[in-house]
C-alpha cells in the first residue's frame, strides 16, 4: 500500500499542529466565519481535527454520508461553492504556514475536492 | 474479560470490544458521533480503573489526571466503572458547614468539612445537594486541599434561586449537606511552571480562579500570573484586600479588579475584565488561559483568546456551565 498523504505530512503529530492555526483562520475568515459563530470551541476544534484528519486521508470512520449529513443544515442556510473554495484556501494556507512541500499542498487540496459534492449535498 | 460498570449494572465487554459497543450491544445508548476519539462528544470519567492510554490521547492533560477518557475508542484491558461527566453515580456524602460569612452584599462563602475522605483539587467544582427536594447546584472550590481540610464555595445569591436563597437565607453553620464530586478540570497545572498564565474572571467566577491562583503560587510558578476579575460595580468585586497583598508578596502576579459600569476608582481599571484583559495582553500565545463566570462572557471570550494566539489546548474554563445546562445551576456565574 502506498503511503497516504496524512504519513507523509507526519501522521497525527502534523494535525495537530495544523488544528489551532487553521481554526484560527477559519475564525478570522469574514467569507466563512458566520458558519462558525454558533459552535462550541471546544466540540469545534476536535471537529477541526477529524475534518483535517480526513483531508490528509487519515484513518477516519466518516462516509460521504456522513459529510452530507453534517453540513446539510449548513446547505440550507446557504453554503456553496464559494464557501468551499475559501476552505480549501485557508487549509493551504496553513499548510505553507507549516513548511509542507507545494506537491502535498496540492494533494490535500485534491482530496478535500473530492469531498465537494458530498459537502454541499449535491 | 473486562466488565464495565456504568449507571449501577454490569456489562461484560466481548473480544475488542470498545466501551461505547459494549454499552450499546446491551441496549444502553450514550451520546457519540465520530466514534474514533476525536470529536469528544462521547467523554466518560473511569471512577475505577484505569482507561488505556489510547482512550486519553487528545484530552487536556487535566482531563487526563482525572481519568476521562472517551469510550469509542477504549477497548478496555481490566474492570472499569465509568459515569458520564455529569453523572450523579458518583456518592453523595455529608459535609459539615463550618463557616458562613458575607464577602460581598450579594455573595456569600461557606466552608464545608467533608464527613468522609474527600479528594479535590482547587478549580474543581462540587454539586451541593439539598436533601428536602433533591435540588442541586455546582459550586466551584476556591480552597487548596493542600492547606484547608475544608472546601471552599463563593456562592451568589440569583434571584428566585431556589439553592442558593436556601444557601444565603437558611443554612447555618453546624448545619450538614450533601455533597457530591469533584468534577471538572479548571485547575492548575504544575507542568510548565515558566509559562504566562491569565485568569479572567466575573463576579463568582472568581471562586476557582482564586484557588487556580494560590495553587499556583503554592507550587512556586515562575511565569507571570495576571488576574483581571470584573463586576459592574466596585461593590461586586470581594477579595480585593487578600488579592492585592498576594500581588505585593509575590512579584510575579498582578491583579486587576475591572468595573465596567461606574467610574472606576484609583487602583482599578475601567471596563469589562475580558476587555480590559485581551487589551492589556497584546499576544496570548504560549499562554494559559483560564476563563469563568458569565457563560456568554466565557464563550465571547474563549473565542477572543484563541484569536489572539492562545492555543485551544490550554484554554481552561468553568466547565459546568457548559456541561450540565439550566437545571444544574442557579446562572451561578453570572456577573455581578
Ligand atoms: C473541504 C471539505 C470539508 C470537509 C472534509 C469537512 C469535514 C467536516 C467534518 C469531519 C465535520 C465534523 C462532523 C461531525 O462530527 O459532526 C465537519 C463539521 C462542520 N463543518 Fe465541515 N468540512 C468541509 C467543508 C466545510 C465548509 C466549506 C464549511 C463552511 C464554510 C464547513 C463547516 C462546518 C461546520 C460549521 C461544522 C460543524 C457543524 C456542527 O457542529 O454542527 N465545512 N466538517
Amino acid at each position: 500500500m502506498s503511503k497516504t498523504l496524512f504519513d507523509k505530512l507526519g501522521g497525527e503529530k502534523a494535525v495537530d499542529a495544523a488544528v489551532d492555526i487553521f481554526y484560527r483562520k477559519v475564525l478570522s475568515d469574514d467569507r466563512i466565519n458566520k458558519f462558525f459563530a454558533d459552535v462550541d470551541m471546544d466540540k469545534q476544534a476536535a471537529k477541526q481535527k477529524a475534518f483535517l484528519t480526513l483531508a490528509f486521508g487519515g484513518p477516519s470512520n466518516y462516509s460521504g454520508k456522513d459529510m452530507r449529513v453534517g453540513h446539510a443544515q449548513l446547505v440550507k442556510i446557504g453554503l456553496n461553492d464559494t464557501h468551499f473554495d475559501a476552505v480549501v484556501e485557508n487549509l493551504g494556507a496553513t499548510l505553507k504556514e507549516l513548511h509542507v512541500p507545494d506537491e502535498l499542498i496540492a494533494e490535500a487540496a485534491q482530496l478535500a475536492e473530492s469531498t465537494r459534492n458530498d459537502v454541499l449535498g449535491r | 474479560m473486562p466488565v464495565i460498570t456504568f449507571q449501577g449494572a454490569q456489562y461484560t465487554c466481548h473480544g475488542n470490544e470498545t466501551v461505547t459497543d459494549c454499552l450499546e450491544r446491551h441496549g444502553v445508548s450514550v451520546a457519540t458521533s465520530c466514534r474514533s476519539g476525536i470529536c469528544q462528544t462521547c467523554l466518560m470519567r473511569a471512577v475505577s480503573g484505569q482507561p488505556p492510554y489510547v482512550a486519553q490521547k487528545g484530552l487536556k492533560p487535566s482531563l487526563q489526571d482525572n481519568n476521562y477518557f472517551l469510550p469509542c475508542v477504549c477497548t478496555p484491558t481490566g474492570d472499569l466503572t465509568v459515569a458520564l461527566p455529569g453523572d450523579k453515580v458518583l456518592q453523595r456524602i455529608p459535609a459539615t458547614v463550618i463557616l458562613k460569612d458575607h464577602l460581598n452584599t450579594g455573595i456569600i462563602r461557606l466552608r464545608l468539612r467533608p464527613e468522609q475522605p474527600f479528594e479535590f483539587r482547587a478549580g474543581q467544582f462540587i454539586n451541593v445537594c439539598r436533601e428536602t427536594d433533591g435540588e442541586v447546584r455546582s459550586y466551584s472550590i476556591a480552597s487548596l486541599p493542600q492547606y484547608h481540610e475544608a472546601i471552599e464555595i463563593h456562592v451568589r445569591r440569583v434571584s428566585n434561586g431556589r439553592v442558593s436563597t436556601w444557601l444565603h437565607d437558611h443554612v447555618l453553620p453546624g448545619e450538614r449537606l450533601l455533597i457530591e464530586g469533584p468534577h471538572g478540570e479548571c485547575c492548575y497545572m504544575p507542568d510548565n511552571r515558566q509559562q504566562g498564565l491569565l485568569l479572567i474572571g466575573t463576579g463568582c467566577g472568581l471562586s476557582p480562579l482564586y484557588g487556580v491562583l494560590r495553587d499556583a503560587l503554592d507550587h512556586g510558578h515562575a511565569g507571570p500570573i495576571l488576574l483581571f476579575h470584573g463586576s459592574s460595580s466596585h461593590d461586586g468585586l470581594y477579595l480585593v484586600d487578600e488579592l492585592r497583598h498576594l500581588a505585593e508578596a509575590h512579584a510575579n502576579f498582578r491583579y486587576i479588579p475591572c468595573v465596567s459600569a461606574e467610574p472606576a476608582r484609583t487602583g482599578y481599571a475601567g471596563g469589562r475584565a475580558e476587555q480590559v484583559a485581551l487589551q492589556s495582553v497584546k499576544s496570548l500565545a504560549g499562554m494559559r488561559v483560564y476563563l469563568c463566570g458569565h457563560p456568554d462572557m466565557v464563550k465571547d471570550t474563549k473565542r477572543k483568546a484563541f484569536l489572539a494566539g492562545a492555543s485551544l489546548q490550554e484554554i481552561h474554563a468553568d466547565p459546568f456551565i457548559t456541561t450540565h445546562k439550566t437545571p444544574l445551576i442557579d446562572k451561578q456565574a453570572t456577573a455581578g
